[in-house]
């Protein structure tokens, strides 16, 4: 029997080319791991009828001798990653029965890369949420403790990683939505540079800042997951090449050791908002990295307090924008009206669920005139001005470090007024405002809960986040 | 905000809501936009906010090599919720 939690994709690979196994059996233990414990944790929308067929097809490759990043890895993929011929509804009854007719450009790369894409997992509506409570299809439960959430938006591929169903999930981050659910589920998830990962084919939220990134045991799986689905596409005109940023310090001569790294801590950014055994374990996490040798060094970022304000201005308005295309006539959910507009309201008013509905009709209210420069023009020029002290900060210090969350993965129902679930959000979402990669590593429990250390980096420098993610992890 | 106004809205992004959400709404949009209403207060120096040219901008590609004319037709008419042959099947608009 094996058992999905104790294997990375590192392992599994190995144990795959040595023959320990097959895909074929990897594939059917994530099966058999579902369909007995899924049941209370519903990570999973749906198990794809053709994943043991892609095993089989893995196990082939294998024999002749391919060798290949993924080849023969079970992944799971959020509802709003399109898989050609799959239902991807995104979390939303709008969508219920929605094919998608394409698949993503992440969803290709995984599939060129050898991996088995097991099934879609849960998500708030649209990614829209910090708990998977917003899905139309009901709540996952956190794996570690069922009577809490897992975190959201992509608390599906969270809880499947961390309940053992596979090796490892994509999921998307727009405001946090893989690191805060990783930080909760006790796993490691990043979020890309903006334009790293090309977002074709990903449901969208906010297309500024919408990013798809991995969900992994360590922080070399994630750096395997990343490399295979980065890159430059036609199909995306905000992805980058590979010279957009130039290489940073510590890929030249001078620093290219670990353990000359510097890690920047914005203390007055977080620490008012957090309890004591939570800064605790935040402290503990500093003192690790600097007994690794890394210089820590604390830091002002007086703007970065600004992002979440500006991020729920930004947010709501590019939602807004980007659900206009769900009218009950080209695809998805049609509800009749007694006239062609009133097919409209029907349409989206049922479709649509109670966050979603929040944030259209908010994101109409910041764009609307009379408003929108007071709200939106000012978001747009404040979200440059974080950018700008973020991408100073970063002159002078290789990583910012902080805590992924200001708490535990709470308990369901316990944030029922949506300003206080917002501000679950608070240390992830700058990452979102300013582009910037950013990881969350697993950093030790408070009474039995999980929590996350966040590390962010300069735009494009990735490879500062694994570097320090894998000392981290031993 | 008032209810009226969030009903006005919804009609604005055409979402058929309820007079009960929309008193509902019109609290909770107090409270987020009291909110992210702080960014309105914040001084910004001169060398904080942006110059004109942005970092990133859209790539465009050359208009070419279009794919064969129906190849993604009926991949794509499938999905619709109500058609009649080639064509999306709507209500009288005029």
């Amino acid at each position: 029997m094996i058992d999905i939690s104790k294997l990375t994709i590192v392992s599994a690979r190995e144990a795959l080319k040595k023959g320990e196994f097959t895909s074929r059996e990897l594939t059917q233990a994530c099966i058999d791991a579902i369909k007995s414990k899924d049941g209370e944790i519903h990570a999973f929308l749906e198990v794809f009828s053709n994943a043991l067929a892609q095993a089989d097809e893995a196990d082939k490759q294998i024999k002749n001798g391919v060798d290949l990043p993924l080849l023969g890895i079970p992944v799971a993929l959020k509802d709003n990653i399109l898989v050609k011929g799959e239902k991807a509804s995104a979390g939303s009854k709008i969508l219920e029965n929605f094919i998608a007719p394409y698949d993503s450009t992440a969803t290709q790369k995984l599939q060129q890369a050898g991996a088995v894409i097991v099934g879609r997992t849960n998500c708030d509506e649209f990614a829209m949420g910090s708990s998977t409570e917003n899905s139309a299809y009901g709540p996952t439960k956190n794996p570690l403790d069922t009577s809490r959430v897992p975190g959201g938006s992509s608390g599906g591929s969270a809880a499947a990683v961390a309940a053992g169903f596979v090796i490892a999930a994509l999921g998307s981050d727009t405001g946090g939505s893989i690191r805060q659910p990783a930080a909760f589920c006790g796993i490691v998830g990043m979020k890309p540079t903006y334009g790293r990962v090309s977002r074709n084919g990903l449901i969208a939220m906010a297309s500024s800042l919408d990013q798809i990134g991995p969900f992994t045991k360590t922080a070399e799986d994630a750096e395997i997951i990343y490399n295979v689905i980065k890159g430059q596409d036609r199909m995306d005109s905000t992805t980058l090449d590979g010279k957009t940023f130039p290489a940073h310090g510590h890929e030249g001569n001078s620093r290219e050791k670990s353990s000359h790294l510097t890690i920047g801590v914005p203390r007055s950014f977080f620490e008012s908002s957090l309890d004591k055994a939570v800064l605790e374990n935040f402290n503990q996490a500093v003192k690790k990295f600097e007994s690794l040798g890394y210089k820590t060094k604390d830091i002002e970022l007086p703007t970065l307090k600004y992002s979440l304000a500006v991020y729920y201005i930004l947010m709501p308005a590019e939602v807004s924008s980007n659900l206009a295309r769900f009218d009950g006539v080209k695809y998805g959910l049609h509800v009749d009206g007694v006239n062609s507009i009133d097919d409209y309201f029907k349409t989206r008013g049922e479709g649509f669920g109670p966050e979603t509905r929040r944030r259209v009709i908010l994101g109409t209210y910041v764009l609307s005139s009379g408003y929108y420069d007071a709200y939106y023009g000012t978001a747009v020029n404040m979200k440059a001005a974080i950018t700008k002290e973020l991408r100073e900060a970063f002159k002078d210090v290789d990583l910012i470090l902080t805590p992924t969350t200001p708490t535990p993965a709470w308990k369901f129902g316990e944030k029922s007024d949506p300003l206080s679930m917002y501000l679950a959000d608070i240390f992830t979402v700058p990452a979102n405002i300013s582009g910037c990669p950013s990881m969350s590593l697993p950093s030790g429990e408070v009474d039995g809960l999980p929590l996350g250390a966040l590390l962010t980096a300069d735009l494009g420098n990735e490879t500062a986040l694994f570097e320090a993610g894998k000392s981290f992890q031993g | 905000m008032n209810k009226e106004e969030v009903l006005k809205l919804a009609k604005l992004a055409r979402v058929g809501i309820g007079e009960d959400e929309a008193d509902k709404l019109s609290h909770e949009f107090d409270a987020i936009l009291k909110y992210v209403g702080e960014i309105k207060g914040a001084q910004m120096t001169n060398d904080q906010i942006p110059n004109s040219k942005p970092d990133l901008r859209n790539i465009m590609r050359e208009d070419s090599n279009p794919h064969e004319a129906g190849i993604y037709t009926e991949a794509i008419l499938s999905q619709a919720p109500q058609r009649e042959g080639n064509f999306l099947k709507v209500k009288k608009i005029l």
